[in-house]
């Protein structure tokens, strides 16, 4: 039996070498932070994704799309979990086109849950040229687009620095961050203290700004994630111990064939 | 009256027998069915009765863990298949609905991912043990050969699924990946533009791509099932080589193989959950969530984990059309070692010499599979190319010379006799080996 670990590790030990090797130019390391969506039981923690929602409406949305979520989404299970009335509300203060009519015409109408998030530009070129050429990729799936994840999302947005080690040119519109490839990013730094008013009285540091959006990013690019902790914990809770009963029915059947091993 | 019996007696007529119902060892309903459809007694000889060498180590499990693994991935396949589309512009959009909106989705697709790679887990594994125990020999050659065939069939039909969910990677690796047919000479551009459907990896590709990930998956199934016919013939191998030869050397398939494997299966689908509920992502590649874009070449072009020794291969040959012959036949290589490795003894176990090279056959496996994934610069490419030297020698070189001067160790006459060697130690063995 020892064995069999013994290989199984080794081979999951190589898979993980591998996988990092994908990334292998990343310099800096990254601020690796304790998500409360890590691990066995990780669950989002509720006020958090909700000031998230908060700081991605209030200042990310300017400049980046989120696709390929709806307003629903907001009050669904394992997610913020706005009531339906605040999602009703928060849905309504958008204005989105819709139609066409009977009369054949476009119109504009107060925004519905089942709406998808509006976008800040009607399409990448006008995205590109309101920000010096650079794209802001959408936020859907960021979050699982990027090696490191949650932590290299946060990196980002507290790697600015205001006096870039010597050698290295910034053009206009261009940033230095420590965390970026090539240590240049077309975005300004995002997040200060205080970019936005929290009412449930968090202080609104950098910090608690950056770890707040990113909870929020994560939710929105796995929004099943605690669900599929759940399942997955029961599920490996049930085969252990049908695992364990296999075992010894198996040794019971093969008595008669080894009767001491 | 007369006259009919004399015919029957000349030359040329003989009696017929189309009707063959009957010779079933069931009685009543099933019995009824079984004289005329007889799967349920060929279910009971080859599943039940069937006899199987009793000194099976867990390395003999893997067969039915693979045969779990493709009909997980059909089952959730399908269900898939009714939610994606196969189109440029909706592909990516669609896996990630899938994910979001569809009643447990996100689970299917996840455990699609995820019970590919560990399908060539398993897969990489059930060679191994092929390899090791001479289960390739006499005369056990044809399942060897099919063998190959449906890993080539698993090659095709993972990267075509890759190519699915039209991310970076699915795009970039299909560029690069069906690219590299433009090094026929001659029709080599034709033959991309023909496999493309278009002037570049587009709308065109996606579609068909699809159409050949559902049909070579069932494909494999088919094929799988002549492997497996296959083995109810030559019977399996074990890991003293030696044939059976009475009961005091084999158990029933049920219930002392069902019960082995099952536990197995067991503890492989544990391994499994594991990654699927807890790292579902951890196998693949980030930028593979990043939608295709034509205009955008990503730092890096990487395939899955489990092409990595066979792309290393590719890229450590600097002509393009050389490079694909030889990542090729280093599959196809395989399925001459019947008749290059020329050893009457088919376990490793007492073949000193053969078994260090088996060994270093697997490091080289591994290294090859770690500078697949990095840059080809530098000191990889050296790496890479050292390994596929040994690579081809092992099978060219090495297999004839080492059967032909190997001095093998004192063998056992029997299955029994070997595994009362083993307990007097006089034959040593890795536990599970
Ligand atoms: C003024 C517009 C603007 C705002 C506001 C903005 N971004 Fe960006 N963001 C960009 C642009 C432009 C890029 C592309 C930068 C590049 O490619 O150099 C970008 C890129 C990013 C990236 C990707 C970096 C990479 O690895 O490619 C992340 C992460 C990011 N933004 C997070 C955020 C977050 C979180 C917020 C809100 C707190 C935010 N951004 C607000 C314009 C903006
Ligand atoms: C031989 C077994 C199979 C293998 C090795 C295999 C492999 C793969 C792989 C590697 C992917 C890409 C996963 C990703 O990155 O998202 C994929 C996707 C897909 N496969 Fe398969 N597959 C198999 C069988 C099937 C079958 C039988 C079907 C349907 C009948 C199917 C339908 C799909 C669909 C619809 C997708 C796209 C959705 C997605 O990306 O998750 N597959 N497959």
């Amino acid at each position: 039996m020892s064995l069999v670990l013994k290989f199984s590790l080794f081979f999951f030990f190589l898979l993980l070498n591998i996988s990092n090797s994908f990334s292998a130019e990343k310099q800096e390391k990254l601020l690796k932070q304790s998500w409360s969506f890590d691990g066995f039981f990780g669950k989002f923690d509720r006020a958090s994704l909700q000031r998230g929602y908060q700081v991605y409406t209030e200042v990310c949305s300017s400049c980046h799309s989120m696709n390929l979520l709806s307003y629903r989404n907001l009050s669904e299970a394992g997610g913020p979990s706005f009531s339906e009335e605040e999602v009703k509300a928060i849905a309504s203060k958008v204005e989105v086109l819709d139609g066409p009519n009977d009369k054949g015409e476009m119109f504009r109408r107060p925004g519905k849950p089942s709406d998808k998030f509006t976008s800040p530009f009607p399409n990448e070129k006008a995205a590109r040229a309101a920000n010096g050429g650079a794209y802001p990729p959408d936020m859907s799936v960021l979050v699982k687009a990027r090696a490191g994840g949650p932590d290299y999302i946060y990196s980002i947005l507290m790697g600015y620095d205001d006096k870039p080690p010597k050698g290295i040119k910034l053009e206009d519109g261009v940033y230095y961050n420590k965390y970026m490839p090539g240590n240049k990013i077309k975005m300004a730094q995002p997040l200060n203290k205080d970019s936005v008013n929290y009412s449930d009285g968090t202080l609104a540091t950098q910090e608690q700004l950056a770890k707040d959006v990113v909870t929020f990013l994560t939710w929105a690019s796995e929004p099943h994630l605690e669900a599929r902790k759940r399942i997955g914990f029961k599920t490996v809770f049930y085969l252990l111990i049908l695992t364990v009963l296999v075992y010894l029915v198996k040794k019971k059947i093969w008595l008669s064939v080894e009767p001491k091993v | 009256m007369s006259g009919k019996d004399s015919d029957l007696n000349s030359n040329n007529i003989k009696p017929v027998h189309t009707n063959k119902v009957g010779g079933s060892p069931f009685k009543g309903v099933v019995g009824w069915i079984d004289n005329r459809l007889p799967i349920i007694r060929m279910f009971k000889y080859e599943y039940l009765d069937f006899q199987v060498p009793k000194n099976l180590s867990y390395l003999w499990s893997l067969g039915g863990i693979l045969m779990i693994c493709l009909i997980f991935l059909i089952v959730t396949g399908l269900v898939l298949g009714m939610h994606y589309k196969p189109s440029s512009t909706e592909a990516f959009i669609s896996v990630e609905k899938i994910m979001r909106d569809v009643n447990y989705g996100w689970l299917l697709r996840y455990a699609h991912m995820n019970f590919a790679s560990f399908f060539f887990i398993a897969v990489y594994i059930h060679i191994f043990r092929g390899l090791y125990y001479g289960s390739y020999k006499e005369p056990r050659q044809l399942m060897w050969l099919i063998g190959i065939v449906i890993f080539f069939m698993m090659m095709a039909t993972a990267f075509l699924g890759y190519t699915l969910p039209w991310g970076q990677m699915s795009y970039w690796g299909a560029t690069v990946i069906t690219n590299l047919f433009s090094a026929v000479p001659l029709v080599g551009k034709a033959i991309v533009t023909w496999l493309w459907g278009d002037y570049s990896v587009g709308d065109s590709t996606l579609n068909r791509f699809y159409v050949l990930h559902w049909l070579l998956a069932f494909g494999i199934l088919g094929v799988v099932i002549f492997h497996v016919i296959a083995l109810h013939i030559v019977g399996s191998n074990n890991p003293s080589g030696i044939e059976p030869a009475d009961t005091r050397d084999t158990v029933s398939f049920a219930p002392f193989t069902t019960s082995k494997d099952l536990f197995a299966m067991l503890i492989f689908l544990l391994a499994f959950v594991l990654i699927t509920m807890y790292a579902p992502n951890y196998l693949g590649h980030p930028d593979n969530y990043i939608p295709a874009d034509p205009l955008v070449t990503p730092a890096h072009i990487v395939p899955e984990w489990y092409f990595l020794p066979f792309y290393a291969i590719l890229r450590s040959i600097p002509d393009k059309l050389l490079g694909v012959i030889a990542m090729v036949s280093s599959i196809a290589v395989l399925g001459l070692l019947p008749w290059l490795d020329l050893s009457k003894v088919r376990s490793s176990v007492f073949r000193p010499i053969w078994k260090q090279f088996v060994f270093l056959f697997v490091l080289d496996f591994f290294i090859l599979m770690y500078v697949g994934g990095m840059p080809a610069e530098g000191i990889y490419v050296l790496i890479a190319r050292v390994g596929t030297v040994y690579w081809f020698l092992f099978f060219l070189v090495i297999a004839p010379l080492v059967s032909l001067t190997e001095k093998t160790l004192p063998m056992p006459n029997s299955i029994h006799e070997y595994e009362d060697w083993k307990k007097q130690g006089r034959i040593k063995t890795f536990k599970i080996f």
